[in-house]
């Protein structure tokens, strides 16, 4: 068993009479992809909230790579190495691809207290931009303000800029988010390629990704983790498949297409 | 020296560079058309516009650059005009004292500030600078031996030991002009170094920033106390430019002149806020002149800049979108 690179005890935040999250406990090892689903109202965006610190928890503790970071604010966690994605675009559309991508790797180059070199003409930020913008297919698109790119560009940005600073751990908020199905399955091919070199934590609705995906799957129900092991653990959870009442008939779904056309 | 980049910019010398330049060979030459013609009267208003130039140029850097829309910057105007007034009354006259007090209590005051009111945003923010402007409005009416609401005249300028003469008119307008400049040259090293590109990225998406990795509360904070000083040496001119300070300075309505040049101008550019200040104060004179109401054409020609140019002037010279 690999080392533990992230691991969540009973983390519990309530907003007044709901508990959003109820004494969650999971563990994620060093190269794994962890998905986490669940339906609408899971808890999902609080959870998230609250590994990447926008929002303080009520009780438990996050353990990251060995060190609690529960009380760390965000920029502290974005240093040590979690990068995370957001599920609404949330770049700088007035700044260019180039510059966005940029910003992020000067985030992790040192303090920022610089105040007369020309920003845009250092190597150590540019060449870094440039290369995360290629591994994600935006090199022609570079100079272009973030305003003019279109839906899937941002998508792709999104994750450049996370993958910029070369995290330990990546956590995507529902990535496919808005995505057509051609954008999508491109999008699928980009984890693919990057999984196994990092650590990932897949929050995704889109149900046919996860399980192309994910190395191990968590269920988030009311706040509480139901189920957590691999796709066809998942699948067959009769837990699960009560939770997922409304796309139970989903899930039998994949179930037989995955018995026709196993996933590699 | 190279200019950066800028892919938005196209074109080599386009409309914007000329009429910068132009504009830079008028205020060059405004003592040389005073001197010709006996007109001292332009030569008092250019010095004023150099002055409230240099003011919403520091405004600018936070409003324009930063996002961070202060309603109480004309108290740095203010500050920076006492600590020359109340030096010169307590006999400290050298300007060499004077200049860095001004620069020095201005910073203060922003760290100050800036520390309480930074951690909110939008209209708490505007009113967190105003309510802190207002007092120290009111505590420049309670300073009785610095003639209270009164004001104080200033008897003699400051002095910079045989150095240069500032009550020579035409010494101190290019003084004012080499500062202008001169912190122009800065504003634009700094909004395009990594600490102006922190700035720019806040007033963007601050969110994005901190989940990136960027503590943006102090690179802002910095930034409010360098507009500060600039602003606060933006007032030590401007007392010696009146050879008078009074509370009035630093009343609330100076702070929305000075929001209205920055807009007007242009918040994205570097020459906007002179640009502004040179409209504004220009077509103020002008047209009290011909009405006793100037704001009444003032009010609606901000109103159609405001909501139809969106990068002010400089908008419409320069062309293309911009942030």
């Amino acid at each position: 068993m690999a080392d533990v690179l992230l691991e969540v005890e009973a983390l519990t935040k309530r907003f007044g009479g709901v508990t959003a999250s109820d004494a969650i406990s999971f563990a994620v090892p060093t190269g794994e992809l962890h998905a986490i689903i669940g339906p609408n109202g899971a808890g999902k965006t609080t959870l998230i909230g609250q590994l990447t610190g926008e929002i303080a928890p009520d009780g438990g503790r996050i353990v990251f790579d060995r060190r609690d970071i529960t009380m760390l604010p965000v920029y502290r966690r974005s240093q040590l190495g979690l990068a995370r994605s957001f599920q609404i675009t949330s770049l700088f559309a007035d700044l260019t691809a180039r510059d966005n991508a940029a910003l992020a790797v000067q985030a992790h180059a040192g303090h920022s207290f610089r105040f007369w070199r020309d920003a845009r003409s250092e190597p150590a930020l540019r060449r870094p931009a440039q290369a995360a913008l290629e591994r994600l297919g935006l090199a022609a698109r570079a100079d272009m303000l973030v305003a003019d790119l279109s839906h899937g560009e941002r998508r792709q940005l999104e994750i450049a800029m996370a993958l910029v600073t070369e995290p330990r751990l990546l956590l995507l908020d529902e990535p496919m988010a808005g995505m057509g199905p051609d954008e999508s399955s491109r999008l699928v091919e980009t984890l693919r390629r990057l999984k196994g070199g990092l650590t990932i934590i897949l929050i995704e609705h889109d149900l046919d990704a996860v399980f192309a995906l994910a190395d191990r799957i968590s269920v988030l129900v009311y706040g509480r983790i139901i189920a957590t092991g691999d796709a066809a653990a998942i699948k067959s959870d009769p837990a699960v498949r009560q939770a997922y009442l409304g796309e139970q008939a989903y899930l039998g779904e994949q179930e037989r297409a995955a018995q026709g056309t196993p996933h590699g | 020296m190279t200019r950066p980049p800028d892919p938005r910019r196209g074109g080599a010398f386009g409309l914007r560079q000329t009429v910068n330049t132009g504009l830079l060979v008028v205020l060059a030459l405004v003592p040389v058309y005073a001197a010709l013609t006996g007109d001292s009267f332009a030569m008092t208003l250019f010095t004023r516009v150099i002055i409230l130039a240099l003011a919403a140029l520091s405004l600018n850097l936070i409003m324009g650059f930063g996002g961070m829309v202060s309603f109480g910057h004309a108290v740095y105007l203010g500050i920076g005009g006492y600590a020359v007034g109340i030096l010169a009354k307590e006999g400290i006259g050298s300007g060499f004292v004077q200049w860095p007090a001004a620069i020095a209590v201005s910073a203060l005051y922003a760290l100050i500030v800036g520390a309480l009111s930074l951690r909110t945003r939008g209209v708490y923010f505007i009113m967190i600078t105003l309510a802190f402007a207002q007092m120290a409005y009111y505590v420049a009416i309670g300073l009785d031996r610095y003639g209270g609401d009164d004001g104080l005249t200033i008897y003699r300028r400051s002095s910079f030991g045989g150095l240069i003469d500032l009550n020579n008119k035409t010494l101190f307008y290019y003084l004012c002009l080499a500062l202008l400049l001169a912190v122009m040259y800065f504003v634009w090293r700094l909004v395009n170094s990594r600490f102006g590109l922190v700035i720019r990225g806040a007033r963007s998406n601050e969110r994005r920033m901190r989940a990136i990795g960027f503590p943006t509360f102090r690179y802002k904070l910095v930034c409010f106390v360098i507009a500060g000083a600039i602003c606060g040496l933006a007032g030590a001119l401007l007392a010696n430019h009146t050879d008078f300070i009074s509370p009035a300075m630093m009343h609330w309505t100076r702070s929305g002149d000075l929001i209205v040049m920055a807009v007007l101008g242009g918040m994205q550019a570097i020459f906007g806020p002179l640009i502004g200040a040179m409209t504004f104060l220009l077509l103020d004179e002008a047209l009290s002149r011909v009405t006793e109401f100037p704001d009444l054409i003032l009010g609606p020609m901000l109103l159609f800049v405001a909501i139809y140019l969106n990068g002010g002037l400089d908008g419409l010279i320069g062309g293309g979108r911009r942030g």
